[in-house]
């Protein structure tokens, strides 16, 4: 019950939002000035925050009416099925189930730590994305350049005796040492993209599968060079390499663990928070930035302007290669996590969520943050659903990609925003409206408009010459 | 010789197809980069089609009608779910890369969320039987006196074969002259080089780029249930191992060219093929494995067709004449 109080207070505000926007306005025009929320509407990333919310709040209400859609196949019925809908929504504040069977929300140290922790490489992902998107790349190489940077983290953490070397001077170099092999690894289809005019979307699939393969064999527990850091005990059973406490390695957790106990979370958030705060003004407020960005919206004119685009396409895929890389870095050298060398066969989920991230912040690298913290909320929601109820995580798999499906026209959702496409509920009227308003103007244009068959249309042109 | 070559169409034949079906797409004018999610949403859809007719109480005697039943409704619901991309790209002009990277990430995920309520783990199988014992042909079933020896090329293609081996060339072929030697074939081809110009001849662009992204739907999605049949054994994983990239590769490869694309996909069955069964591939039939004894990491063999992906991309990329207009949202206005 609660859950579905909370869903209500926040339908209410959106709703009281709304009123008080349309009233503002009204008010606004009656005086013929311009209201506060105009001034704000006009801004370009406002428009962009709202066609994110409009994605995201689609996305929520597609998973939500597949979640009922799907409630006659599984134990429970509606009920499970109403249970599903309020988890996707604040599974993160679940805090289990009352003696009544019934699910009990509120504050969930344990679940909000959790979400942080896993906000960390999400946003460092989502910037690798973002900033390739910015320079006109579609960087689907992240999962790749993830896993190199995981591989040279963890044999650098695991390798220097920390007997011999200070823990946190092996933890800076075991973490450039994983920014250092995702550059290098994103650097590849940056060479292939700007030499050979390979297309960067399938030389990064190829790269992503090259380093499944290389990764295992680098860590393979007969022939691999690196077999020695494989963990032993019985429950893991070489399957997996050691975490990086067992070399005494550890980010610290600067008294999170004490705000949000029980939980993952550590100090690897800020840095992932300010690294993004770095790539904002590298790419806002420098030559260099401006230069990328101008390659990525036209490459011809850059190149007329004297910027030397190849070194720039190159330098942008090695730049979001380390930022993939440093994503890695950050939750293998966390401590508490531990990886399964034999990954041959699949790629880590973590780089391609790095591409609804980037889309949702709309590729700005401040909004990548806010982004990726939703996103993880939305995996640990997902969790909280499986372990709740009988449905399975791969609901929010689904909704990410839906906000991924329409991020792909947000240009088009902006459009509207800006009224440049008007959508109305007599939308057929207005067309024909339009249409016979072109009729008497421009009747040659008709012909374009409404050419269902080829033979007519051909007929029409001959016609009329 | 027998099994590589047996082995190298298994994995040959499903690339052939996604790539003509990335062929179909981007010859129309769209970049279909959801090749991969189509053919992981076509593995489930064939794989619960054959799952759901069996249970009904369907015989397994009746296993090439299953068969046939399944590709068709396969075909049929992989062009639907491709119209997501369709009407993103056509309607909506969205990019057309983010567009299937979406279906991309949707297609396991929708797959793995229903196969998990379905069966309770992650793999969905057709209960109990195999592909090989429902669909597999052998030489007796082609009239051949089974006690008779075929040579190696009758032990090809009449011994242990999955008709859809002969379903996809027969397409092959039939939509190849389609698109080279029928008049929708050259409206197709020319909405995807200069669609401004098609237009002006009175050829309906968005129509037939929605068509164009039908066909490569329904392709791409048969080719996935093929894999499922005879590569995964006829389950449904939420996974094709990155075959349809791979077969997106192969039509970069072959040039936009079915006859290219043909020959493309049996050099990258064969890589595929050396690196999942290197140990057991004898070329001459003296009972060595040549491979195996090479002594080379079993990593190798596995990186190998990505691997030489990239190196023949590198040196036919420069040459390589896409369609014009592909990735381009029709604009009827621009010149």
């Amino acid at each position: 019950m609660t859950g579905g109080l909370l869903f209500l207070i926040i339908i209410l505000i959106i709703a009281a939002s709304v009123v008080a926007i349309i009233y503002a306005n009204k008010k606004a025009k009656k005086l013929q000035t311009v209201s506060w929320f105009e001034k704000q509407w006009k801004k370009d990333s406002v428009k962009a925050t709202t066609s994110s919310f409009i994605s995201v709040f689609v996305g929520l209400l597609i998973g939500a009416i597949i979640l009922l859609a799907m409630c006659g196949s599984v134990d429970g019925g509606l009920k499970t099925g109403l249970e599903g809908v309020q988890l996707i929504f604040f599974g993160v504040f679940n805090i289990g189930r009352n003696a009544s069977g019934n699910l009990v929300f509120g504050w969930n140290g344990t679940s909000i730590g959790n979400v942080l922790f896993k906000a960390m490489p999400l946003i460092l992902t989502g910037l690798s994305v973002a900033l390739a998107f910015k320079t006109g790349l579609f960087n689907i190489g992240a999962p790749g350049q993830y896993l190199m940077g995981t591989a040279a983290s963890l044999i650098v953490a695991l390798s220097i005796p920390t007997t011999a070397v200070p823990a946190w001077i092996v933890w800076i170099l075991a973490f450039l040492s994983g920014m250092l092999a995702g550059a290098l690894w994103g650097a590849i289809p940056g060479l292939f993209k700007a030499f050979l005019n390979v297309n960067e979307v399938i030389s990064c699939i190829m790269t992503n599968w090259i380093a499944a393969n290389l990764v295992t064999a680098l860590f393979d527990n007969s022939t691999g060079p690196f077999k020695n850091l494989l963990d032993p005990s019985g429950t893991k059973n070489f399957a997996y390499v050691y975490k990086t406490t067992h070399n005494g390695v550890a980010t610290p957790s600067l008294g999170l663990d004490k705000i949000f106990p029980g939980s993952q979370v550590n100090a690897g958030i800020f840095v992932a928070i300010i690294i993004a705060i770095v790539v904002y003004i590298v790419l806002n407020k420098t030559t260099f930035g401006y230069e990328l960005k101008a390659c990525g919206a036209n490459r011809d004119a850059a190149k007329y302007a004297g910027i030397n685009e190849k070194r720039n396409i190159l330098l942008s895929m090695a730049i979001a290669g380390g930022l993939a890389g440093a994503g890695a870095a950050l939750y293998y050298l966390s401590g508490n996590t531990e990886f399964k060398w034999l990954t041959y066969q699949s790629l880590p989920a973590i780089g391609f969520n790095g591409i609804p991230v980037a889309l949702l912040a709309s590729n700005n690298p401040v909004g990548v943050i806010a982004s990726a913290i939703f996103l993880s909320y939305l995996d640990v929601a997902g969790m909280s659903l499986k372990y709740m109820t009988t449905y399975n995580e791969y609901i929010t798999s689904i909704i990410s990609a839906i906000i991924v499906y329409f991020s792909a026209f947000a240009l088009l959702i902006k459009m509207i925003l800006e009224g440049k496409i008007k959508i109305s509920f007599f939308q057929n009227k207005n067309i024909n409206k339009e249409v016979e308003i072109k009729n008497k103007e421009k009747p040659k244009e008709i012909n374009e408009s409404n050419n269902d068959s080829d033979e007519k249309n051909i007929a029409n042109k001959e016609a009329k010459e | 010789m027998v099994y590589f070559i047996q082995q190298t169409l298994v994995f040959a034949i499903p690339l052939m197809i996604v790539a003509l079906a990335g062929v179909f797409a981007e010859r129309s004018g769209i970049i279909n980069i959801a090749l991969e999610g189509i053919m992981i949403f076509g593995a489930f859809i064939g794989v619960l089609i054959v799952r759901v007719l069996l249970q009904v109480g369907i015989g397994d005697d009746l296993g090439q009608l299953i068969l046939i039943i399944a590709i068709i409704i396969t075909m049929i619901l992989g062009a639907v779910f491709s119209l997501l991309l369709a009407f993103a790209s056509i309607n909506l002009k969205a990019d057309q890369t983010i567009g299937g990277t979406a279906l991309n990430l949707l297609a396991p995920a929708l797959v793995l969320f229903l196969v998990l309520i379905i069966s309770q783990q992650t793999t969905l199988d057709i209960g109990g039987k195999t592909a090989a014992e429902l669909f597999m042909l052998f030489q007796d079933d082609f009239g051949i006196d089974g006690a008779k020896k075929l040579g190696v090329l009758g032990n090809i293609l009449f011994n242990k074969v999955y008709p859809t081996t002969f379903y996809v060339i027969l397409i092959f072929v039939v939509l190849s002259v389609v698109l080279y030697n029928t008049k929708f074939g050259l409206r197709l081809r020319s909405c995807g080089e200069h669609p401004q110009a098609a237009n002006s001849l009175g050829i309906n662009v968005n129509k037939m780029r929605y068509i164009g992204v039908l066909i490569s739907g329904a392709l791409a999605s048969f080719g996935g249930f093929i894999y499922a049949i005879s590569v995964a054994g006829c389950s449904a994983t939420g996974d094709v191992a990155g075959t349809g990239f791979l077969a997106l590769a192969v039509m970069i490869f072959g040039n936009w060219k079915p006859l290219n694309i043909a020959l493309g996909a049996l050099l990258f069955g064969a890589l595929k093929c050396i690196s999942v069964g290197y140990p057991y591939i004898d070329f001459n039939g003296d009972g060595i494995f040549a491979l195996k004894d090479l002594g080379i990491s079993p990593h190798i063999y596995r990186v190998l067709p990505y691997v030489i992906t990239l190196v023949v991309l590198a040196f036919t990329s420069k040459k390589s004449r896409a369609p014009k207009a592909e990735g381009q949202p029709f604009d009827k206005g621009k010149r």
